[in-house]
């Protein structure tokens, strides 16, 4: 099923985080990746909702998101128009004879090696999903120790604002 | 444009937006008048605590009567109401009856029904009521104490996360730590309970928010960012509505509870007479439209009339307003109306395309739309005149003679339920109210009751709580305790709830209960019989006839010092129900003992399509074309 990314604006409020990540689970909608974080207004929230859903399916998503009472405003992010982006940190073997090795990679990806050891490196770096997934198919033969990512952000291209407009009807 | 079938991902993205910003749109005029509800009394800052807040904000509301239970963690809060004069607190015995009680009082009423509870079990007992009202859309505030601010997370005596509990029962459900917020979060819970798709809203206040000093003062600020109500249809899609009412040949109005819900039968009658289409009434639309008008070919669903089901299944448009084409009434739902077009009117923008996709969507308050949608209809029709009914309303016509709801005489020489139920209705008349429990009793005061005014039916349709009718019937009977109000129980469903009884009796509500006693679990009894080889398993409840009936309702209607009658012949059935009319001074418990092999017809069997219905067993109607 292909996945759409929601830009959803909530009131920061206790239980915000339960009765979306709940919604998902009691209407059985998949939630691909979720991330959660404050925005330039105070008590306003943004989660970032990647789910895989299409059609009748994702109207209904975002029809029951808009009915809960802490949700302010729902927008999709297309892909065309927005910019979206991962962040990974990953844990590689890296011993005297492959670190070289490593690093070079990392730099290939412009990702940034952010932590050293005898026998391991941790590389962090930021991109869109296809990015992280050459990254971690170049890396996986030096032995991957730990994986840590988030959900995706995104953001709309361009000077416009999608609370600012979510808050002029407030 | 249909917004349920988005072409590509940048209209999906349009009807996002769209939702909230067609909101947005409308929100001015909502939000410019005081959302507050009540007296709207200005009450200069005052200091008091915060159960007086409590109570002082349900009076400013203009709550008349609250149904609960008190305990540790809201004794606070009874202190004070003790000394309103306002309020009138009714003492039950079982927090769920709170709950129900709640429920019949909005439902009778329209009003928004409260219920009040301690914390933990006590909390825990309203969750069956709340996801009832959450269910079918029932207007209700539920306060509950909650301990200790300082104990929230411990496991601190009678703790229960009540509010991670009804989140997705709830329309929505507050936590209240402070004092100071109490004005304003049950004023927000009134508001949020009574506009829109009306629900269940719970508000879990702490023992210290409860003790605290504070300043109130009224109105507070209710403030929703993140709320807003679409009441007006959009006028493109009310257009496109009537174009498709003018060119239908074999148009139904498919009727639900949201026409009741927004006090839109006037207008629906009016509207249909316009039209002259055939109106179905959904099990929580009984009363929407009147069962006497010639237009009314019935109730739809698994037990509904041949009539109705079939005028849905060969509609070619079906005029939806305020239903939501549940299980119950679709059956399968890809052989549900194959060739009809839909035009959904909702006031919820999730149920329009949920189970059906709408070919026009309208989202709105029936009181609002109807009439809009009526004018659209008579602008249509100065130019294009509607579609010839006549072939239509002639095979409905054929069908609704040859196949009325009807019944069996019973083999066994007890009396027939329906029998029963039906003499209640024409006794008591369309006056009275009638509230159910769930079974098979439920689905006959739904058949065999005529219901001619809205809030006459009450049920619990959505949930299918058993147990609801006694409760829910003392709440409509303090509602509207001018009226006669008959809890059409089943024997099982009695032994659920019937310790209100001694609510009713202490508190002078003088309600009255006809058991309908065929000593079992009847609707799974029925089903046993028709789909388990009368394997009857578990379903032998040993309260009728032939057993040692435990227990004997009469004497339990004694012991609680209510009237306790017992009808077991046909003959009696008359002059029992009219003994009963004539008690008035405390409530009347009637054992009517009718036989266990009485099932309910017509039916669909479950997992197959509506034009499976079957009349009998085994016996679908013959079908016939149209002229």
């Amino acid at each position: 099923m292909a996945k759409h990314t929601l830009s959803v604006l909530v009131e920061d409020v206790p239980g915000v985080l339960t009765r979306v990540a709940s919604l998902f689970a009691r209407r059985a909608f998949n939630i691909h990746s979720l991330a959660v974080g404050p925005t330039e207004i105070d008590g306003i929230s943004r989660m970032t909702v990647v789910v895989d859903a299409e059609g009748d399916s994702l109207e209904q998503v975002t029809k029951q998101l808009n009915k809960l009472i802490n949700v302010i405003k729902i927008v999709e992010l297309l892909p065309e128009t927005s910019v979206q982006r991962d962040h990974i940190m990953i844990k590689v073997r890296a011993d005297a004879a492959t670190r070289l090795q490593v690093t070079q990679a990392a730099e290939l990806f412009r990702a940034s090696v952010i932590d050293v050891s005898t026998d391991s490196l941790v590389v962090e770096a930021t991109g869109n999903a296809a990015k992280i997934d050459a990254l971690l198919a170049v890396l996986e033969p030096f032995g991957i120790r730990e994986i840590v990512q988030s959900g995706t952000l995104a953001v709309g291209r361009g000077s416009k604002s999608m609370s600012d407009r979510a808050l002029k009807t407030l | 444009m249909s917004n349920s079938t988005p072409a590509n991902p940048a209209s999906v993205a349009k009807s996002i937006n769209r939702t909230k910003d067609a909101a947005a749109a409308v929100s001015s005029v909502v939000e410019a008048s005081n959302p507050v509800q009540g007296p709207n009394n200005i009450v200069a800052p005052t200091q008091m605590t915060g159960s007086q807040a409590i109570v002082r904000s349900l009076e400013e509301l203009g709550v008349k009567d609250v149904f609960g239970l008190p305990g540790g963690a809201i004794l606070p809060t009874y202190d004070p109401l003790m000394d309103s004069t306002k309020i009138n607190h009714v003492l039950v015995r079982h927090e769920q009856g709170a709950g129900h009680a709640a429920q019949g009082f909005a439902m009778a009423s329209g009003e928004v029904g409260v219920c009040i509870a301690t914390s933990g079990p006590g909390a825990t007992n309203l969750v069956t009521a709340l996801a009832d009202a959450n269910m079918d859309s029932v207007p209700m505030v539920a306060i509950t104490g909650q301990v200790h601010s300082a104990f929230i997370g411990s496991d601190a005596f009678q703790e229960a996360d009540i509010v991670g509990i009804t989140m997705p029962i709830t329309k929505h459900a507050f936590l209240v730590t402070k004092a100071e917020d109490i004005p304003q979060t049950l004023a927000s819970a009134f508001y949020l309970a009574q506009t829109g798709r009306p629900g269940p809203v719970l508000v879990d206040i702490t023992k210290d928010a409860q003790q605290s000093e504070m300043t109130f003062s009224w109105p507070p600020k209710v403030d929703l960012p993140g709320y807003r109500v679409v009441t007006r249809g959009h006028n493109k899609q009310l257009r496109e509505a009537a174009k498709l009412i003018a060119s239908a040949t074999r148009p139904v109005f498919y009727v639900g509870g949201g026409v009741i819900k927004a006090n839109a039968h006037e207008e629906l009658k009016k509207f249909a007479e316009f039209i002259n289409a055939p109106v179905v009434t959904t099990l929580t639309a009984r009363g929407a439209f009147p069962d006497s008008h010639e237009q009314h070919v019935g109730m739809p669903g698994m037990h509904g009339a041949v009539s109705a089901v079939t005028a849905l299944q060969q509609a070619d448009l079906l005029i939806t307003l305020g239903a939501r084409f549940d299980d119950r009434v679709t059956g399968v739902l890809s052989s549900f109306a194959p060739n009809a077009k839909v035009i959904h009117a909702d006031i919820d923008p999730a149920e329009i395309s949920k189970n059906r996709v709408a070919d026009v969507p309208i989202v709105g308050s029936l009181d609002e739309i109807i009439p809009q949608l009526h004018e659209a209809c008579a602008t249509r029709f100065e130019n294009e005149a509607p579609q010839d009914l006549t072939g239509w309303w002639g095979m409905l016509n054929r069908l609704r003679e040859t196949y009325p709801i009807g019944y069996t005489e019973t083999k066994d020489g007890l009396s027939a339920p329906q029998n029963v139920i039906q003499r209640i209705g024409e006794l008591t008349g369309p006056e009275g109210i009638y509230v159910a429990g769930v079974g098979q009793h439920q689905m006959w005061a739904a058949q065999f009751v005529k219901y001619e005014r809205p809030r006459s039916w009450l049920n619990s349709a959505g949930l299918g709580t058993m147990g609801f009718s006694v409760p829910a019937a003392m709440g409509a009977k303090v509602a509207d305790p001018d009226r006669v109000v008959w809890a059409i129980d089943g024997d099982g469903c009695f032994q659920m709830t019937n310790q209100e009884l001694a609510t009713c009796v202490i508190n002078q509500i003088p309600i009255k209960v006809a058991v309908i006693n065929n000593s079992s679990l009847g609707m799974v009894r029925q089903w046993q019989t028709l789909f388990y080889d009368g394997r009857y398993s578990n379903t032998d409840l040993n309260t009728g006839h032939g057993t040692a009936r435990v227990p004997d309702f009469v004497k339990l209607a004694d012991a609680y010092g209510c009237v306790g009658l017992r009808c077991e012949r046909d003959e009696d059935i008359d002059a029992t129900i009219k003994q009963a009319l004539e008690i008035n001074d405390r409530p009347v418990v009637i054992d009517f003992v009718v036989s266990a092999d009485s099932m309910v017809w017509p039916m669909v069997p479950s997992g197959v399509s509506n034009d499976e219905i079957q009349i009998a067993k085994g016996m679908t109607p013959e079908w016939e074309e149209e002229d």
